[in-house]
């Protein structure tokens, strides 16, 4: 008997009658994940998913579950994973093996306790009587340890199922949310900077599959900086699976606007047709809705007032996840989804040519769209659409489980 | 058709440079301290290849020690310095627009106690080598000073102020960051009175990672790293054979071609400027007499990555500021009096033997129609 992983589900398994489409997409999303990681087996059963390395040794198994683990914790849809022992469902097996199995954790431990899962009720001792005795077992193992049922350092879990017996002692959090896919498609406008992958991040939690574009305007925008986008891509891939980017031609309408348009509506305008392309692209893609890294109030072109103008365009949802957060609270997530050092790599595009020196803070919707009429968009909306390219990101794995660095 | 036009980035490897490394990488790749005929005969070339950067220098072969780099020397020179001689002289004396590999080094010095005095460049260079010297006093232990600036292509007095900075300290150990000048400007290393001497391979058609740092015979310097034997076991390590023999192969053409090269740089940057100002907002901050490799200017209203990415995309290659510094801005210009205003709109470009007129009216012809197209700043 082995070592195994047991994936629990939170949120999922409250999914009623949906609940087998969410599991068979999570199932996916993991083997997909695992592929090139090695061989394993799958299992489900009782909101539990059970992965098993098929090695020939126990030291083989030890290095796919250490491969495996990692990757795991970036599934969305997965509340808690820990790895376990699997036994016979025989409590002396249970106990011999026990252990050996939780020498470590329980020689680091001060206190502790036992908890017993008896989903197969065919075994013979219940389960205050297996917590007990396994109890007595460790105790009279481990002498400098004492019981403590209210705030024990470790929970020693045994959970009798139908055809083993599993001992597990570390349970760890998964990423939670709900497994990519299961909530439909979106497209996230990705700029380069620290919000929006957060955003695209926030998003894929919720179960959204991912697409991302990006509006580069060369010679004022670099080619570093689209690369720099594309490496952001290539990071939330791991949580967010393989991803489509379309990078927009920008630059005429750019210019176009600078030269037609009033300088305190340009930022507000840009949006507006950033919107408007982002959604026909949305289209192309199959994607419900769009997805912006806008915090309220950060800068001038995401007050109320300004967020009304570019909302008035857009025909599908527009989720806004970062809305209520402040930068910091922003930063703290792209630090810990490994985006962060990528965003801050200083290939700003050179916006401040556009950015107007005293932007409209409540600019009002008739006098925006005023504003955009003066000029007709339609034909340069549908070259930068025609003229956009499309590049498929896979699912990136580096020994770490994370993304790669340009 | 394309110009690079960013000779003091880095230049190409010249063809006697490539033999010079193909040779060493395929027939000769014993290691300099192996006993054996195939390690005598690596260490030949590094010996030949050290006789050359000497010749380049007119200096003692003797005195030449190989580094990975510009960056390295620097260091070496600073840190080596500092931890030999200044235990109990803990005043150092720079400049404000020095590369960063000098500049930080010396912020590092200030973090570790030192008292670092930064000298400012004057519109006189003898007023500037005077108020050089005078930051010198007995408690100095180090004074550094570059010989040509490499975003704008002034030359430094480093000969009047590394002399009286001596006269006022004789035990001052003295350091001059020369990669933009060596073989590009016409200088021997005594001549210029620095006890230290910085120039890099890949600005004079040698590869990337080599470099060397010249001492004069005497000066003891601190290691940065530790190991064998090689370099007197100032910079241990095995030899980077194929760079070194690379870098002698290089700096032996160079240094037979330096005044016609020098020459026909000057009438590029002069035939340059002659074009530049023929456009509207045009704006040269290289002095007149500064290096004829380097031309800084300013296009009025257009942001220099914009125009640096313009060019690009017609194949004409030159920097924004400085190439080291990747968009972020040294303040070396403020330093030499270019407003902050048109730091914003600086464009370097360098020269070498292989750029030519077309060169020139590819760039000037670029920028006319950058001015009339691109989008100006606010």
């Amino acid at each position: 008997m082995r070592e195994i992983i047991l994936i629990k589900y939170g949120e999922l398994a409250l999914k009623g009658l949906n609940r087998n489409t969410f599991e068979d997409v999570l199932l996916r999303n993991i083997r997909r994940r695992l592929k090139n990681v090695g061989a394993f087996s799958y299992a489900k059963a009782q909101s539990t998913i059970y992965i098993t390395p098929e090695a020939d040794t126990d030291a083989e198994c030890s290095a796919l579950l250490d491969a495996a683990l990692p990757r795991l914790k970036k599934i969305f849809g997965i509340a808690a994973l820990s790895r376990a022992l699997a036994c016979e469902k025989d409590f002396s097996d249970i106990a011999a093996r026990a252990i050996p199995y939780l020498q470590d954790v329980l020689s680091n431990a001060k206190t502790f306790k036992v908890e017993a899962k008896r989903a197969d009720k065919a075994f013979p001792m219940k389960s205050p009587q297996i917590c007990a005795e396994l109890g007595g077992v460790l105790l009279s193992h481990f002498h400098h340890l004492k019981v403590n049922v209210t705030e024990p350092d470790v929970i020693v879990t045994v959970e009798i199922r139908d055809t083993n017996a599993y001992i597990h002692a570390a349970k760890e959090r998964g990423a939670g949310g709900l497994p990519v896919g299961t909530a439909g498609n979106a497209m996230l406008l990705l700029s380069g900077g620290i919000d929006s992958p957060v955003a695209g991040w926030m998003m894929a939690k919720r179960g959204l599959r991912i697409s991302a574009v990006h509006f580069a305007a060369p010679p004022y925008t670099s080619e570093r900086a689209r690369l720099k986008v594309e490496a952001l891509c290539e990071k939330l891939t791991p949580w967010c699976g393989s991803m489509a980017f379309y990078c927009v031609p920008f630059t005429e309408i750019q210019e176009v606007l600078r030269r037609e348009c009033p300088e305190e509506y340009f930022t507000i305008l840009m949006r507006r047709l950033m919107m408007e392309i982002a959604q026909q692209i949305a289209k192309i893609d199959d994607c419900g809705a769009l997805i912006t890294g806008e915090s309220l109030g950060q800068v001038a072109s995401q007050t109320l007032h300004a967020l009304t103008c570019t909302d008035a365009v857009a025909k599908i949802p527009v989720l806004r996840p970062l809305i209520g957060l402040d930068k910091t609270e922003i930063t703290d997530i792209s630090r810990k989804i490994d985006t962060f050092e990528t965003s801050i790599l200083p290939y700003e595009d050179c916006c401040t040519v556009f950015t107007p020196r005293h932007p409209k803070l409540r600019p009002k919707l008739d006098e925006i769209e005023a504003a955009q009429a003066a000029v007709n968009w339609d034909d340069m909306v549908a070259q930068a659409v025609a003229g956009t390219t499309k590049k498929i990101f896979a699912l990136h794995v580096t020994e770490n489980g994370g993304g790669i660095l340009i | 058709m394309s110009a690079y036009l960013d000779n003091a980035a880095t230049t190409k490897p010249s063809p006697e440079c490539t033999e010079a490394i193909l040779s060493a990488l395929q027939s000769n790749y014993g290691n300099p301290s192996s006993l054996h005929s195939m390690g005598l005969q690596a260490q030949l070339m590094v010996d030949a290849a050290r006789a050359r950067i000497a010749a380049a220098l007119s200096v003692d072969a003797g005195t030449i020690l190989f580094t990975s780099g510009a960056t390295e020397s620097n260091n070496m020179a600073i840190f080596g310095t500092a931890a030999r001689y200044g235990k109990r002289a803990r005043r150092v004396v720079t400049t404000t627009v020095e590369h960063a590999s000098v500049r930080s080094a010396f912020d590092t010095l200030e973090a570790q106690g030192f008292e670092v005095i930064r000298i400012a460049p004057e519109a006189s260079d003898a007023e500037f080598a005077e108020k050089f010297a005078a930051a010198v006093n007995e408690n100095t232990c180090l004074a550094s000073m570059m010989l040509v600036n490499n975003e704008t292509g002034h030359i430094l007095p480093v000969k009047a102020a590394l002399t009286a900075a001596k006269k006022k300290n004789p035990k001052l150990i003295t350091h001059c960051d020369a990669v933009q000048g060596f073989l590009k400007i016409p200088f021997s290393a005594s001549d210029l009175q620095a006890d230290l001497l910085t120039v890099s391979g890949h600005k004079i058609h040698a590869a990337k990672g080599i470099g060397a740092l010249r001492y004069q015979k005497g000066v003891k310097l601190q290691p940065l790293l530790y190991g064998g034997e090689q370099e007197k076991g100032f910079r241990p390590g095995t030899e980077s054979v194929p760079l070194i023999a690379g870098f002698g192969a290089a700096a032996e053409a160079m240094r037979k071609t330096l005044e016609p090269r020098r020459h026909h740089a000057q009438s590029l940057r002069t035939e340059c400027i002659a074009q530049l100002l023929l456009l509207d907002g045009i704006r040269i901050h290289s002095p007149e007499h500064g290096s004829p490799f380097i031309l800084s200017f300013s296009v009025q209203g257009l942001r220099s990555e914009t125009l640096l990415h313009f060019l690009a995309e017609r194949e004409i290659y030159v920097s924004s500021g400085s190439a080291c510094s990747k968009g972020k801005q040294s303040g070396v210009l403020r330093q030499f009096g270019v407003p902050d205003a048109l730091a914003d709109s600086t464009i370097r470009v360098s020269f070498s033997a292989e750029n030519t007129s077309d060169d020139i009216r590819m760039l000037t012809e670029a920028i006319a129609i950058a001015q009339k197209t691109l989008i100006h700043k606010r």
